[in-house]
């Protein structure tokens, strides 16, 4: 799936003829089993054995010091309970309709916008693609300066004379996880439009070209030729957005902490705080389980789709 | 000739509407990086006076040497290209030999090695903080360096395998035949001739894994403790505790901390672009 998007003479797909199996002698030389194995021991140091060790964590009550003791579903019984929890879940999925659903759409658009090869039509994509290389955290801070009581948005709602909206967003409950909201989109944009231009970019012109012979209106080709085409790239934009908004840390991290009283709390920052500053390992365990659940649908079509593509 | 002019004129409206549009937009992405800059070169007083949104009335380099000096963003910064660096060349390497074994050779179960591989770096990270933070306390690594080097290259490695096997399948055997038959050895083939080939997506995701490697916190809190050790990012977060309010100290902070993977970008823009959908995964 990967490389769905890379161009397409590189695509051996679409040459059958060197063959399914293209690859040299029938034996496998130490040599290249070790090629294998090295980088395979080190994931599973660092990841398959974590991971097995993190799924088990999940069932255990641990305060990290004393060994860890099994519980059986009590952390999940648990969770049932937990108020914070369930906000935390919620604004999950509302951040993940929110954050997704916009990106994806002004991805969309601005891919649109820009895809002809026009003057200036490159410094306008690197200007919106600009943010994507900064960290979350330096991304966080700048706009954490706009938010401020006496920041820029202020300013500005006072001078355009909407000074009755002025607004300490971070530490209203009420605004905290809209305003995280809008850096993460403010970098995530950029990145989903790369992706719909080189989508984009694939469309064969022959079949623009048909539908306006036939007559078709702007509106009718986008709805009947642009969007069915971009289907391979929706699937991609949909598990990157599912796979980052369930990511995403950093950002809510350095602007509110999840707070205040847990108002723009995530999963993921929920998970972390329990199990690093409240040091209820077992339980954080848990909650990191739930988000595996959560995306593992998603996991599991993605591989469906490099499996596919493997050979 | 009438109808001519019409439609030259409508495509000038056009095209005037096109840089209207294209430039408010790129105009709106770029105001809060330049409000950043801008403020970053202001004194405390000047902000403190006008407000973060005011025309500055001031210019200061001094923000920048408070944040490298006093806010520890050298020593920061250092730790963040003393972990990146060696990330992104063992990763690559290690990854570009798993692809080779697995793109060039019948290896036993190499679809399903693939899979597993790629697996492994889709999972979410919040599953394996707790272990991967007490897993470094038994190896005696636990707040150093090394931890964060192992534990990035341990989970970015199956995405690169995933990306470079792609690639690497589609170079003809042909190429690979005519060497086993002139003699070549596994190594040859891999060093002489598919490593050169597969070039361009090397440099392609030699760029992407820079910025996210450079960009990351959430490792970096997990298996890093004292403050001294802590990459720009995390220091960034500290800098925002120690300098309150203080606008100007922090926007400087932030633009150093965002200077080196917006060169990265700007020098290697082209493989960046080429390298994010190569690998659109995450």
């Amino acid at each position: 799936m990967a490389v769905l998007t890379a161009p397409d003479r590189t695509s051996p797909a679409r040459t059958p003829a060197q063959g399914r199996r293209v690859r040299g002698p029938r034996r496998t030389p130490p040599l290249v089993l070790a090629f294998v194995l090295v980088p395979l021991l080190v994931e599973a140091v660092w990841v398959f054995w974590p991971a097995v060790q993190g799924f088990y964590l999940a069932f255990t009550r641990w305060d990290g010091v004393s060994p860890p003791q099994f519980i059986g579903l009590d952390n999940f019984r648990e969770m049932a309970h937990d108020d914070v929890f369930r906000s935390a879940t919620g604004h999950t999925v509302l951040w993940l309709v929110l954050f997704g659903g916009l990106s994806a759409l002004l991805g969309l658009a601005a891919a649109l916008l820009l895809q002809q090869e026009r003057r200036g039509v490159g410094f306008y994509r690197a200007a919106l693609f600009l943010p994507v290389v900064f960290s979350l955290v330096a991304t966080a801070l700048v706009w954490q300066a706009i938010y401020q009581p006496d920041g820029v948005l202020n300013q500005l709602l006072q001078s355009v004379g909407l000074g009755r909206l002025r607004h300490a967003w971070l530490a209203d409950q009420d605004t905290a996880l809209y305003a995280v909201i809008v850096p993460a989109l403010w970098r995530q944009i950029g990145y989903v439009m790369v992706l719909y231009l080189a989508g984009l970019k694939g469309i064969d012109p022959a079949l623009y070209e048909a539908a306006k012979v036939d007559g078709a209106s702007a509106w009718q080709r986008l709805r009947h030729v642009t969007l069915p085409q971009l289907r391979s790239v929706n699937a991609v934009v949909l598990s990157v957005i599912v796979i980052d908004s369930l990511r995403s840390f950093d950002v809510v991290w350095s602007l509110t902490r999840g707070g205040p009283y847990h108002s723009s709390e995530l999963l993921s920052t929920y998970m972390y705080s329990t199990a690093f500053q409240s040091l209820r390992l077992g339980y954080g365990s848990a909650l990191a389980a739930v988000i595996f659940v959560l995306a593992f649908g998603v996991i599991c079509s993605y591989l469906v789709r490099a499996f596919r593509e493997a050979d | 000739m009438s109808a001519n002019s019409t439609a030259l004129r409508r495509k000038r409206a056009a095209t005037a509407g096109f840089h209207l549009g294209a430039g408010a937009l790129a105009l709106l992405w770029l105001l809060p990086i330049a409000l950043v800059v801008v403020t970053s070169l202001r004194s405390f007083d000047d902000i403190a006076a006008h407000g973060l949104g005011s025309w500055p009335h001031s210019f200061t380099l001094g923000n920048f040497r408070q944040a490298w000096v006093d806010g520890g963003q050298q020593r920061a910064l250092i730790n963040s290209l003393v972990v990146t660096i060696p990330c992104v060349l063992i990763t690559l390497a290690l990854a570009s030999m798993a692809a080779f074994a697995l793109s060039r050779y019948e290896v036993p179960f190499r679809r399903s090695l693939l899979l597993l591989m790629l697996g492994g770096n889709l999972l979410p990270p919040q599953i394996l903080l707790i272990p991967v933070s007490k897993l470094s306390e038994v190896m005696g690594v636990f707040d150093t360096l090394p931890a964060l080097i192992g534990v990035q290259i341990g989970f970015g490695v199956g995405f690169y395998v995933f990306v470079l096997h792609g690639f690497m399948r589609s170079i003809p055997a042909e190429i690979q035949q005519a060497a086993v038959v002139d003699g070549a050895g596994p190594w040859q083939i891999f060093w002489r001739i598919i490593l050169p080939l597969t070039r361009p997506a090397l440099a392609a995701l030699s760029a992407l894994s820079f910025t996210w490697i450079f960009n990351d916190l959430l490792w970096a809190i997990t298996v890093l403790r004292s403050d001294t050790k802590m990459p720009i990012t995390a220091a960034l977060i500290g800098l925002q505790g120690q300098f309150v309010s203080m606008w100007n100290v922090i926007a400087a902070g932030s633009v150093i901390a965002a200077a080196p993977t917006v060169a990265v970008f700007l020098r290697f823009q082209r493989h960046f672009v080429a390298g994010l959908n190569l690998g659109a995964v995450k």
